[in-house]
């Protein structure tokens, strides 16, 4: 057992020896390894505080709305205002609010803007999201029972068109009809995501208003918003059921998507994603690994002398395998320790760049530093057994 | 007879055949030889006599095709891997003829470096290896690199090595052949006094000057060997 002890020692420092020895060389092999963990730290932690970022603002907006989409059957294309008023009578609903998307442009005087968007929506979407206007007013039940040619206008489209100037109360032209501004609104911060999601627009105006310039009386798009504590997937199938009646139960004719099963489907891609990154980084251990063998032969065939020298003295094969095999065993996880150093560094960075929270992940770290030790192992097997099975005689004769 | 565990050193009909394409090769033929402790022997033959391999065996480098060899009283032909390194490390003090110094390694490390293989304590090797060094009049040189060493110095710190572990036999192959007339002649002067000091040398050379040194010399020719004076040579 002591004797077992005395020989790890030395054989470390005899490892640690030759490392320092050959610094460029080790270097030069221990990056590949380096990069190795480097990739599958950073990947796996990045990835991970983007999805967790993603989920957060999911769960800010998302709770407590489901989003209908209508394709319709051959008889029915959409929803009327009174199919509407029928899922607003709902029991666990609290209200609907339709969108109506508008082509054209949108102009001011000759100020024309081509790349904005339109959409029609009802005053109870701005019940619903009442912070959102920060001046003059939303939309109200007149102005949808009336059809008014009013709109609220985004905070962006406030920046190009009334630079400086109030713009309530001025007409600006969508579709080439004219609407008077009665309000403008501003998004909240985290609206980058929910904005793909919820379908912002720069313009909105009253979605009776939006159907007949369209020259429709059927809504395809509309979000349900649910009484507080209700529960959605009860709720969806409610709404189902509602739908199927309206639809004169004819298949396909809609889909219910709650906030939660799209932050499902999104948990799921970030992780599928996540994976394939890691798996992708995990090649470039192997290769690490094959570097790291290919150093371990030459040295072995550089040191042939040394071995079969040792060999004369008494080291038994064991002893010289267990050398070697600590010496690419400490080089990769060399290279591993210090990948995870940068890994999390260069994470910490792109966290920082991207907006994100960065999540310390302890499996990540363990995973690189694990999967190092073990190609150090793996890639070192061979050469350390190569040198083991050298002659004594054969290798001395070398000097 | 004598017990096998009685004896120091005793090859009896020992054949060494190297199967090679074709034919085999012969290299010793019923090589008989018996050394007492403390003794001073030089074998003597030119390349190809089968010397290096005679040195291999005794060296426990290798084991014999047939014949017997006992160490220390022990049988070493059937030896395996493993108890043959042990033989080594404790029975073989090896001197080759370019000192085989680690390069890495200072003079010290290296002298240490079979009681490393015996498991030594770090602090009992270090003080064996200084012991040894000063033993060889090299005290002021312990902590200096093989290339900031001399050739004789190097030679004079492959002996301390050899000797460290306190073996049964020092085994020199040509130990004087890298090195100039004067310094050789002081490796040799430090051979005398290691014998005199009861000591067991053997010493494979090809130089017959170098084997007079010794107080017996046996011939290797062809891979029969013959006990002889130097007369013959």
């Amino acid at each position: 057992m002591r004797k077992k002890f005395i020989m790890l020692r030395e054989s470390v420092a005899m490892a640690l020896d030759n490392i320092r020895n050959n610094k460029v060389r080790s270097f030069l092999t221990l990056l590949g390894i380096m990069i190795g963990v480097m990739a599958v730290i950073t990947l796996i932690t990045t990835v991970s505080g983007v999805s967790g970022t993603i989920s957060s603002s999911f769960s800010s907006m998302g709770v407590g709305t489901l989003t209908v989409s209508v394709t319709g059957s051959d008889l029915k294309t959409g929803m009327t205002p009174e199919d509407l008023e029928v899922i607003s009578a709902l029991e666990s609903v609290d209200g609907v609010s339709p969108t109506v998307n508008l082509g054209g442009r949108v102009s001011y005087g000759k100020n024309v803007q081509t790349g904005k968007t339109a959409s029609g929506k009802n005053a109870y979407y701005f019940q619903a999201n009442e912070d959102m206007i920060v001046q003059g007013r939303g939309l109200t039940f007149i102005d949808d029972d009336n059809s008014t040619y009013v709109c609220v206008i985004s905070q962006d489209l406030v920046d190009e068109f009334f630079l400086g100037v109030n713009p309530i109360g001025e007409t600006i032209y969508v579709s080439g009809l004219p609407f008077t501004i009665v309000g403008r609104y501003e998004e909240d911060s985290g609206g980058g995501v929910s904005s793909i999601f919820m379908g912002s627009a720069d313009v909105i105006v009253p979605y009776t208003t939006a159907m007949k310039i369209n020259n429709s009386d059927e809504v395809t798009s509309f979000t349900v918003y649910l009484k507080e504590g209700a529960d959605s997937e009860a709720a969806a199938s409610e709404i189902e059921d509602a739908m199927d009646k309206i639809f004169d139960y004819e298949d396909d004719c809609f889909t219910v998507a709650s906030m939660e099963s799209i932050e499902d489907t999104m948990k799921n891609m970030t992780t599928m994603l996540s994976s394939l990154l890691a798996g992708i980084a995990s090649i470039a251990l192997l290769v690490g690994g094959i570097g790291i063998m290919n150093m371990m032969l030459t040295t072995v065939t550089e040191r042939t002398a040394e071995i079969g020298l040792k060999k004369a003295l008494g080291a038994v094969p064991g002893q010289i395998q267990s050398q070697f095999l600590l010496e690419s065993f400490l080089l990769s996880m060399i290279g591993g320790l210090l990948g995870v150093l940068f890994g999390l560094a260069l994470s910490f960075i792109l966290c920082q760049v991207l907006g994100t929270s960065f999540v310390f992940n302890g499996g990540a770290i363990l995973l690189g530093v694990g999967f190092s030790a073990v190609v150090g192992i793996i890639f070192g097997w061979a050469p350390a057994r190569k040198a083991s099975r050298l002659n004594p005689i054969d290798a001395l004769r070398a000097a | 007879m004598t017990m096998a565990e009685d004896i120091f050193f005793r090859m009896t009909e020992i054949d060494k055949i190297y199967p090679l394409e074709g034919e085999d090769v012969h290299a010793l033929k019923k090589v008989s030889l018996s050394i007492d402790e403390g003794e001073y022997l030089s074998v003597l033959g030119p390349s190809g006599s089968g010397k290096s391999t005679l040195m291999n065996i005794i060296g426990c480098l290798d084991t014999p095709t047939s014949g017997e060899y006992i160490l220390q009283g022990r049988e070493v032909e059937d030896m395996d891997e493993l108890e043959l390194a042990e033989l080594r490390n404790r029975e073989i003090g090896f001197i080759f003829q370019n000192s085989q110094l680690l390069p890495r390694l200072t003079a010290r490390k290296n002298v240490e470096l079979p009681l490393v293989y015996a498991g030594v304590s770090p602090k009992e090797r270090r003080e064996r290896a200084e012991a040894m060094l000063e033993r060889v009049g090299l005290a002021d040189r312990m902590d200096h690199m093989p290339n900031q060493l001399s050739g004789g110095q190097q030679q004079r710190v492959a002996i301390a090595r050899a000797m460290v572990g306190n073996p049964s036999i020092l085994l020199a192959d040509e130990p004087t052949g890298a090195l100039n007339q004067k310094t050789g002649a002081q490796i040799m002067e430090l051979f005398h006094e290691l014998n005199d000091e009861k000591r067991t040398v053997i010493m494979i050379t090809h130089d017959l000057k170098i084997a007079s040194h010794a107080r017996r010399v046996v011939h290797i020719i062809d891979g029969g060997i013959s006990e002889g004076g130097l007369h013959d040579a």
